[in-house]
């Protein structure tokens, strides 16, 4: 299987394949509802003027810290239902699973005395069964997932009683557990974590550059992937100062960064991720080029519900507690909107895993600073629907405006 | 041009029956195809080209019939099994992901990876696809702004040619194109036709569904017309003109029963 048959007989003089390298300006591309992440970072910014004009509280390192700590485990949450959101479906059971797989982990740890990483790990696992059996009802079966994932919700928070029994409230107290979220590296420790990832960035972006240069593609230019560096370095320090100047890097936003990085990867650079997006896109396509479908989409659902166990575990370390409203609420409606807010379509086939973490800071911002003014809960869940139902009509008006031009 | 007609044919079905319930779709027909030739099939609404196609690509298979390869006798029960010998077909709906990449589309199904422990992951070879890319896109002269673009972006013409430049990357021997000018303007078709021009200088056969005679006879050497799911007619490009094409696709000219 070669793509490069040899070259032409006969001298084809066709004219000259044109390759034109020019982008299309940074501006006219957002305006025409493409880069997202362009999109949500002002709005991002503009969110934090507003707040920051208001009480200069906001901005502060202690702040930002807790800021950080209050999305981790919507934003873990989030990752997983980024890949269901790019198949065009959508997963209503990832609150509810949240919450049943820290209610398992707990049990096990506080209840029976179970070894706390075993328990985390039957805690995530239970997430992964859910998510295989309901994924494969879906596929085997042909049923919308939103009607499967439905009955999820409800059966999965019965489940979540059952488990309590009867107080309804486990309290944890197993350090291994509460430090996910409740530890702190030291400065020294921080600076050297920044190092390693800016490091490991820049000598990745770089390889991959020679590796272009090498195999003379068209598009050989450095300054991007300079520039690329240079705004990564310029966060993380800087978010690392932030850190510092409170109680320094938390390991839950570690452990969030670091599977933001990790599903990044296996969505962009692997074949999974590349059937995911090419199901989201088309799926009879993706069918007549040999995917099998039923399986891809299968593991994505296992990859969503799992992903709402690690949420739901590191959200039970940060309460130091797993009860009878884990995993209820909002979050369930959080953790979906944070990704279509930062631009992850919910046509299907759009989007990225940095959605999940960029929604999870505007969602988490505007109800951190509205906590910060003293807004009553009824303006904060109103102004956090008006922000989705925005961000719902860009996505549909991004969709238009590329079916105008012709893309579907 | 290479391809002497008396070499015996690169394909052929030979007595082919399919039967959907009262519809009689292909009556005993035989088909031939010769090495890097182009072939036009035509014919009307309901003769059959579709069942035919259907049933050469292994989606349909027929209730009687003998598929030869070469001269050899094979079998085809399925899509793999007509991709295997070296057959491969561009729909018309083309199949493509309008939210990927050129790259992406190129080599969806049949993604490069990367070498060392990271194969274990099936990481993509990014910079590879785009070299192959590059190198199949020019061969085949298909203007395109970038191998990056989304596909969806592209114009009618471009996308068919990106479809088709698809269906090469398996290196088959013959490849069918279902309408491929039936959406396009006048240049576009015009992009295409040259394409498949190219495909013919590259030793590959080409069967082209067509009801567009103009085009039938800009590329086509031989034009094979079907008309109530038999052969009515096989014809030199060189030999005939659309008139009796026309004819023989209404009926008004039925071939002898000899």
């Amino acid at each position: 299987m070669s793509g490069s048959a040899g070259p032409l007989p006969g001298g084809v003089t066709a004219e000259q394949p044109v390759v034109n390298n020019n982008r299309p300006n940074v501006i006219k591309r957002v305006l025409q509802g493409d880069l997202p992440s362009v999109r949500v970072l002002a709005v991002l910014a503009l969110i934090w003027i507003i707040f920051y004009s208001q009480n200069d509280r906001f901005l502060s390192a202690t702040n930002l810290t807790n800021l950080l700590l209050q999305i981790t485990a919507v934003g873990l949450i989030s990752v997983g239902v980024v890949y269901v959101l790019l198949l065009g479906e959508v997963d209503l059971s990832v609150g509810a699973v949240s919450g049943l797989a820290a209610a398992v982990m707990a049990v096990l740890n506080v209840k029976h005395g179970v070894n706390p990483y075993l328990a985390i790990a039957a805690g995530i696992l239970t997430g992964t069964v859910i998510g295989i059996f309901q994924g494969g009802l879906a596929v085997y079966f042909s049923i919308p997932p939103f009607v499967i994932t439905l009955a999820g919700l409800l059966a999965w928070q019965g489940a979540l009683l059952a488990v309590l029994g009867n107080e309804g409230t486990v309290n944890i107290d197993n350090d291994v557990i509460t430090g996910l979220a409740n530890t702190f590296f030291s400065a020294t420790v921080g600076w050297v974590i920044a190092v390693v990832i800016v490091g490991a960035y820049a000598g990745i972006a770089m390889w991959g550059y020679r590796q272009r240069v090498a195999a003379q593609l068209h598009d050989q230019r450095l300054q991007p992937v300079i520039l690329r560096i240079a705004i990564l370095a310029v966060i993380t320090f800087g978010a690392m100062i932030i850190l510092n100047n409170d109680r320094g890097l938390p390991l839950g936003v570690l452990i969030l960064l670091g599977f933001v990085v990790g599903m990044e990867f296996l969505l962009v650079r692997t074949a999974f991720g590349r059937k995911v997006y090419a199901i989201g896109g088309n799926i009879e396509a993706a069918r007549r080029a040999g995917i099998n479908t039923h399986i891809v989409r299968t593991a994505v659902f296992a990859i969503a519900s799992s992903m709402a166990a690690i949420g739901g575990i590191m959200g039970a370390s940060r309460l130091f507690a797993v009860n009878q409203s884990s995993g209820g609420s909002d979050l369930l409606l959080l953790a979906i909107a944070g990704p279509v807010i930062a631009g992850t379509s919910l046509y299907g086939g759009r989007g990225t895993v940095w959605s999940a973490l960029l929604g999870a800071l505007v969602i988490g911002s505007i109800s951190n600073g509205m906590d910060l003014l003293a807004y009553e809960s009824s303006v904060k869940y109103m102004v956090t629907g008006a922000v989705l139902l925005i961000a719902v009509i860009i996505d549909a008006v991004a969709r238009r405006q590329r079916q105008v031009q012709g893309r579907v | 041009m290479e391809g002497s007609t008396a070499e015996q044919p690169l394909f052929a079905l030979r007595g082919a029956m399919k039967r959907f319930g009262a519809v009689q779709a292909l009556r005993g027909l035989d088909f031939e195809v010769r090495e890097g030739e182009v072939l036009a099939l035509v014919g009307d609404n309901g003769a059959g080209k579709s069942t035919l196609v259907k049933a050469i690509a292994g989606i349909y298979q027929p209730d009687e019939g003998d598929y030869y390869w070469k001269g050899q006798k094979v079998s085809i029960t399925g899509p793999q099994d007509a991709t295997a010998l070296g057959i491969a077909t561009v729909y018309q709906d083309l199949a493509l992901c309008d939210n990927l990449d050129v790259v992406s589309n190129l080599f969806l199904g049949s993604e490069r990876f990367s070498g060392g422990p990271q194969h274990l992951l099936r990481v993509l070879d990014e910079t590879a696809m785009e070299h192959e890319s590059h190198q199949l896109l020019d061969q085949l002269a298909v203007s395109i702004p970038s191998v990056r673009t989304e596909v969806g972006t592209l114009s009618g013409g471009q996308r068919q040619q990106v479809a088709v430049a698809r269906s090469l990357l398996g290196n088959p021997k013959m490849v069918m194109l279902d309408e491929p000018t039936a959406a396009l303007g006048v240049a576009q078709t015009a992009q295409v036709l040259q394409l498949i021009k190219r495909l013919k200088e590259r030793g590959l056969s080409v069967i082209v569904i067509s009801h567009n005679m103009a085009d039938v006879f800009e590329v086509a050497d031989r034009i094979f017309v079907m008309r109530l799911g038999g052969e009515n007619g096989i014809y030199d490009a060189k030999d005939t003109d659309r008139d009796e094409v026309i004819a023989a696709i209404t009926g008004s000219k039925i071939k002898d029963a000899a």
